[in-house]
């Protein structure tokens, strides 16, 4: 198991670096957001190894924590789409630079 | 053996998921390749002793947060496919493969320069002063077990304790008590805004039906078959 955990790294950082690309890429806010998540987990997974790595407990207590954040801002995102969706049907990221009806 | 195994396969759905979310050109799509690669990770989490998280993974996040998203998703009706390839702001794309593979090239070089890989490197990692701090029986908070135990297939298994949940609930309700208080109280500013931010606004209303009008006209309604039964 040891000699897995730079493999651990390595992996996280990919999926790190594709969600960072689909962020970027990506125009629809909903994947977006999707793809934040998918970050946010490459740092989860990052947390756990290094938690067991240095053989401590703070790196699963505070992924608990990444993981209440995640779900805060899912739901204030989600009502955020939803309220400008309801005034501009099919909004990408472009149309609503503006944050105003 | 079974470790290198399981990791392959859980990178490889993970990768591929990964992939998926970002190329997919249906949202749905993309909302099920998340799922996943969360399923993924959270059996690498299973892998590395950590069961608590891992079966947070899958209930929060393809329990609650993939699903609240599918049904925004089906709310707004936005499962149409987007064509990807458009790029009205120029440069986007290539940018975003830049800035990708520097991300991931960056992190790579900066885990083989911290020298993960030779286990013989006693300053590997972190360097001696913060790993004598943060390690074991040294550790600012709680060791996670040290219980070493070995497997009739020669794998050692490491954290072989099943009680890392209590180690886990034990350090939430002391050292990071505020914390958690601070994550509740979140948690209830998230669920008041959320509310706030999806209520339909009210000049977006139709204005109800006067409840008088429909008065007059039930009384009207009355008269007339009063009316007409005379």
């Amino acid at each position: 198991m040891t000699q897995l955990y730079p493999a651990m790294l390595g992996l996280s950082a990919a999926l790190f670096a594709i969600g960072a690309m689909g962020l970027l890429r990506r125009r629809n806010p909903l994947v977006m957001i999707m793809c934040v998540e998918l970050m946010l987990n490459a740092v989860n997974l990052t947390f756990v190894t290094f938690g067991n790595m240095l053989n401590d407990a703070a790196g699963q207590a505070i992924v608990f924590f990444v993981l209440v954040v995640a779900a805060a801002e899912v739901v204030v995102g989600l009502g955020i789409i939803v309220a400008i969706s309801r005034r501009k049907p099919g909004a990408t990221a472009d149309d609503i630079s503006m944050l105003r009806g | 053996m079974v470790n290198m195994i399981v990791f392959l396969v859980c990178a490889i759905i993970c990768i591929l998921g990964a992939t998926g979310v970002v190329f997919s050109r249906n949202p749905v799509h993309s909302a099920l390749s998340l799922v996943a690669t969360l399923f993924g990770i959270a059996v690498l989490f299973v892998q590395m002793a950590a069961q608590f998280l891992a079966a947070v993974q899958v209930i929060v996040y393809t329990g609650a947060i993939v699903v609240l998203i599918l049904f925004v998703i089906m709310l707004l009706g936005v499962d149409k496919e987007e064509d990807i390839d458009d790029e009205p702001l120029a440069g986007q794309r290539v940018s975003a493969y830049l800035v990708a593979g520097v991300t991931i090239v960056g992190l790579v070089v900066l885990l083989g320069l911290a020298g993960f890989n030779d286990p013989n490197n006693e300053r590997r990692g972190l360097g001696v002063a913060t790993a004598d701090l943060v390690t074991g029986d040294k550790s600012v908070t709680a060791p996670l077990s040290t219980s070493m135990a070995t497997t009739g297939r020669g794998d050692v298994v490491e954290n072989a304790d099943p009680d890392n949940i209590k180690t886990l609930g034990r350090l939430l309700f002391t050292k990071y008590v505020f914390a958690f208080e601070v994550t509740g109280l979140l948690l209830t500013i998230a669920v008041v805004g959320a509310v706030v931010m999806a209520r339909r606004p009210t000049d977006l209303v139709a204005p109800p039906e006067e409840p008088a009008s429909m008065e007059d006209d039930f009384m009207a309604d009355v008269e007339a078959e009063s009316s007409g039964a005379h």
